[in-house]
């Protein structure tokens, strides 16, 4: 399973060129420069927050939201005389996360990172630096690419630090409030080779790693919380050109969205750059969304000496092998085999549309449920439209749906018991309400789906009303459909079925 | 009873926990004599008179109930202000730490209060343990219990003092680079250092983590061994803790040290004043006396010791310093942003000393730096190791000095930081090495103060170590009753 110790990915970089564009980084390619003799390299580091129950050094809640400074004790605060101590459970996620990218894990220490911030409560950052517990693997992204792994390691979060004053910007504000309750949750850092070769492929490599480690069960994928945090290493380079150009290491990066518009205005910057003057100056930059721009943060001569040195109040870890196993035996289904799973059920080529759906809902890790209501007897196809919408647009509810539950609703409106309108409604009603009895819903808000012999009695009502129209539409004026649609929509008060009506309106004109 | 007659920390619990004597009573003494005392030594930054008769008076009741109130029932105790204290002020003689009240207990607190001991008050000391004769305290010096112009030695100069002087029977101090054993030896107290591991860190406010023990301060070796077995043994609260249970130091006191292997350790005798040197011969003398085999032996990585202390204890200092920043609690001094409000906080709220320090740390751990200083002090503390394990091949301990002379003038070595740093020459080895160490008075100087005799013991051989200190301290005292070696008392 995993690769020779040191060795390079199982893989080398992709080919140069913009891979094929997989569905959720679907969208305009890298733009970028349009020019063919420059080639785009980028690494990524994306910054996981685990989902443990408690924090990495101690036993505060690990948890998203809360009142700010509720979660802390003395160890996360850093009080003076306190001591970490490491979370085994963390451990086990950065290990299914090395075992999922297919790293090799190894026997890792922890260091001190010296910085003064005020969100840091210790002023330093424990970390692991030159003895990552994951070193060396690779993510195979849908278009087939494979990107380089270089490390996967543990370190804490730091806290969160609020600007206060009219702007919300850090220069004008009057005070900072800061929330340690974040303050020691654990992240594993990823950082891939600089394999990716344009921003259209960063998105689809986040994509990827996103639905990998929500699978390993490590994180939630939440890049609107935090949960999922990536900094881009990017620089560019005359194509065919051997060595690397220097590298600008861009920061705040909070979305997809935000990932690839910030490389390719990157990349034209540094194009820009070396064309008028030759060369990049290596720096930290900082991405501002609104002005669609990165702006400098600080120089190489300005970046901070961090002063690494072993953290001596932890011991080195070396997990056993058969806790190494444990872990990779408790890594589950990747979603390329996900997704796979799901083609299979569906049967057949699937349509653009359903691959599409298909990556939302391994990404978002309700694949699962879709499985579960499948094999309940509800149709595939149809599961998989209401998981990719209806679920997908309460996830956090969503995910704490019971697997039943959902395939209970799929399931009635299959049966045509109900519209998709209800069978909508019904699912909202029970994200909302956190699980509940499909059919007892149905029944309380009066959505008895009509019978096809009520439909046909209903339909040929409106015929009769309007014989003028119905003529038209015989003789081939297609858009009255939707008028007569809405007729029967009215008499029912909603309760018909589209397609049932469609169905019919065809049956009565042959 | 110990040398000077006084009761034993030993004696006060059996007492109390017959119901011979109330640990009111014990605590109001204790308290008396701290008032009495105290505004000459200044070995007490707060004593926490309120809080030691309510469990004092929690103890008695215990008593009257027939419950079991813990192996050292009713004794009074001193910590070091280093340490962790829920509610009472815990400041580090540091003007940064001032007002702060920590919400949690150390865990040798927790301990000793488990074990029915009384806390009556957090003791002076070098302002973050920084130093070696208690001057670097932002409230002042304290003052030697036999001689008010001398230094109790430091940095756990105010637990070794109150010790010292009968005030308490039992403190605790923290040693990381000698700061047990040295003003134990200077306040003519027993004062050990565990293996790195046997007793818990949390709740000692770290100097250098990878160096820093709690160890007790005791009247007399017994006492020392009573008080060891009740804050050692694991704790799940300190990573670098040792997963086994407290070394059985009380019941090794009396084998003596027939056939024992002793190694007189020439650099722990050659750099010391002849008054001191001499000591440390007599004491080797009485041990081969007693029975054992003594040798003289020399381990010449020892003297790389003081160097490499001065590079590892900075670095880790000047990193566990940094959280305060004014941020979060202590001192804060105001200033137009954050990076100022940092800077005129420290400026501020830091001494000399720790400034100094902080400042070698940091430059020590530098890019550019690291391998040149910290990384080499890592190498030589690593030859230091595998040089002790060398010798104790050969010798079951190591006997030497505690310290190069007896308590020196206050003001003396105020003014040249290296001549204060030697004074650690002798007991920073076993730091290094995180091997165990203890001092017992044995005679006097010239001068008529205290001399400490040092035992170095390998790793978790506590036991062993016990063993030839209490043989010291008989011989110690048989030679006083026959006027061999007496100093001021």
């Amino acid at each position: 399973m995993s690769p020779p110790a040191s060795g390079p990915p199982a893989s080398g970089p992709p080919a140069s060129g913009p891979p094929a564009s997989g569905p959720p980084a679907s969208g305009p390619p890298a733009s970028g420069p349009d020019r063919a003799e420059w080639e785009t390299v980028v690494g990524l580091e994306v910054h996981c927050e685990l989902k443990t129950q408690t924090k990495l050094f101690c036993g505060c809640k690990n948890a998203f939201g809360d009142e700010p400074n509720t979660n802390v004790c003395p160890v996360c605060l850093g009080l003076p005389g306190s001591l970490p101590v490491l979370n085994a459970f963390a451990v086990e996620l950065a290990m299914r996360i090395g075992a999922a990218l297919h790293c090799e894990v190894r026997p890792s220490s922890f260091h001190r990172k010296n910085y003064f911030y005020p969100d840091m409560p210790k002023d330093y950052q424990i970390s692991q630096y030159d003895e990552p517990i994951n070193v060396g693997g690779w993510l195979e992204l849908p278009d087939g690419s494979r990107v380089g792994i270089e490390r996967a390691h543990l370190e804490e979060d730091t806290g969160k630090t609020t600007h206060q004053g009219e702007t919300g910007r850090i220069h004008a504000a009057d005070y900072a409030l800061v929330d340690y309750n974040r303050a020691g949750v654990p992240l594993v850092e990823i950082v891939s080779r600089p394999d990716i070769r344009s921003s259209a492929q960063a998105r689809l490599y986040v994509t990827e790693l996103r639905a990998v480690l929500v699978a390993t069960g490590a994180s939630d994928g939440r890049m609107e919380e935090g949960s999922l945090r990536v900094d881009a290493n990017v620089s560019v380079r005359r194509a065919g050109a051997g060595a690397f150009g220097t590298r600008c290491e861009v920061k705040n990066l909070n979305s997809l969205r935000s990932l690839g518009r910030a490389i390719d205005y990157e990349v034209a910057r540094q194009v820009a750059l070396v064309e008028a003057t030759g060369t990049v100056v290596q720096e930290t930059r900082h991405w501002d969304e609104n002005a669609g721009r990165t702006v400098p943060l600080r120089s190489k001569e300005e970046a901070f000496d961090y002063r690494y040195f072993p953290e001596p109040d932890l011991v080195p870890l070396a997990p056993g092998s058969d806790w190494q196993e444990r872990a990779a035996g408790a890594v589950g289904l990747l979603p390329s085999a996900r997704r796979e799973r799901l083609a299979g059920l569906l049967g057949g080529a699937p349509t653009p549309q359903q691959v599409d759906q298909v990556h939302v809902v391994v990404g978002q890790g309700l694949d699962d449920l879709i499985v579960a209501a499948v094999a309940q007897g509800a149709p595939a196809g149809l599961a998989l439209v209401r998981a990719a919408n209806e679920l997908a647009a309460d996830i956090g509810a969503a995910l704490a749906l019971d697997a039943g539950t959902f395939g209970s609703v799929v399931e009635m409106e299959g049966r045509g018991e109900l519209t998709a309108t209800q069978a909508k409604a019904v699912l909202a009603e029970l994200l909302a309400a956190g699980g509940g009895d499909p059919a007892k819903i149905a029944a309380e808000k009066g959505f008895e789906a009509l019978s096809e012999g009520s439909l046909a009695a209903v339909l040929q009502g409106v015929v009769e009303a309007h014989p003028e129209e119905w003529a038209r539409y015989s003789a081939g004026e297609e858009k009255l459909a939707g008028f007569f649609t809405g007729q029967v929509m009215r008499a029912t008060g909603g309760k018909a079925d589209g397609k049932a009506v469609a169905a019919e309106l065809q049956r009565l004109r042959q | 009873m110990t040398a000077d007659g006084s009761d034993s920390a030993a004696a006060l619990a059996d007492a109390v926990r017959r119901g011979e004597r109330s640990a009111r009573s014990v605590v109001e003494a204790a308290l008396g004599g701290i008032a009495a005392r105290d505004p000459e030594l200044h070995a007490f930054l707060h004593v926490a008179a309120d809080g030691a008769r309510a469990d004092a008076d929690a103890v008695d009741e215990k008593v009257r109930a027939g419950e079991d109130p813990g192996p050292l029932a009713g004794v009074p105790v001193a910590l070091k202000d280093n340490l962790c204290t829920r509610g009472i002020p815990t400041t580090c003689a540091s003007r940064i730490l001032e007002g702060w009240r920590p919400p949690y207990d150390a865990t040798v607190v927790t301990r000793l209060r488990d074990a029915g001991a009384v806390v009556v008050g957090k003791t002076n000391l070098d302002e973050f343990a920084m130093g070696s004769s208690t001057e670097n305290s932002c409230t002042g010096p304290t003052r030697h219990p036999m001689d008010p112009s001398r230094v109790p030695g430091g940095s756990s100069g105010g637990s070794a003092a109150a010790v010292g002087a009968g005030l308490v029977p039992l403190g605790l101090g923290s040693d990381t680079g000698g700061s047990v054993r040295q003003p134990a030896a200077l306040c003519g107290v027993v004062g050990m250092k565990p293996t790195y591991g046997v007793v818990s860190r949390y709740g000692l406010v770290a100097f250098a983590s990878s160096l820093d023990q709690i160890g007790p301060f005791a009247r007399s070796v017994a006492d020392a061994a009573l008080l060891l077995e009740v804050i050692a043994g694991h704790d799940p609260k300190d990573s670098t803790s040792l997963d086994r249970p407290a070394p059985e130091v009380v019941r090794s006191l009396g084998a003596g040290v027939e056939g024992l292997r002793v190694g007189v350790c020439e650099e722990l005798v050659a750099d010391t004043a002849p008054d001191v040197s001499r000591r440390v011969r007599e004491a080797a003398e009485e041990l081969a006396e007693a029975g054992a085999l003594v040798e003289e032996v020399s381990v010449p990585e020892m003297r790389l010791g003081l160097s490499a202390y001065y590079l590892i204890a900075p670095a880790e200092a000047s990193s566990n310093l940094a959280r305060y920043d004014g941020v979060r609690y202590g001192l804060r001094v105001d200033a137009p942003d954050v990076a100022q409000m940092n800077t005129a906080t420290r400026t501020a709220g830091f001494g000399p000393e720790v400034k100094r320090r902080i400042m070698l740390g940091t430059y020590a751990l530098s890019a550019g730096y690291y391998g040149a200083y910290y990384g080499k002090a890592q190498r030589v503390r690593t030859l230091l190791i595998r040089a002790f394990d060398r010798v104790y091949e050969q010798f079951d301990v190591l006997v030497g000095a505690t310290a190069p002379t007896t308590a020196f003038a206050i003001g003396e070595r105020v003014a040249d930081p290296l001549a204060m740093y030697l004074s650690d020459v002798c007991t920073i080895p076993s730091n290094l090495s995180g091997h165990p160490a203890i001092s017992v008075p044995f005679g006097a100087g010239d001068d008529g103060l205290p001399v400490g005799v040092q035992v170095l013991a390998p790793a978790l051989c506590e036991e062993r170590m016990f063993q030839v200190a209490a043989t010291l301290e008989r011989s110690a005292a048989a030679r006083a009753r026959a006027g061999q070696g007496e100093g001021r008392r």
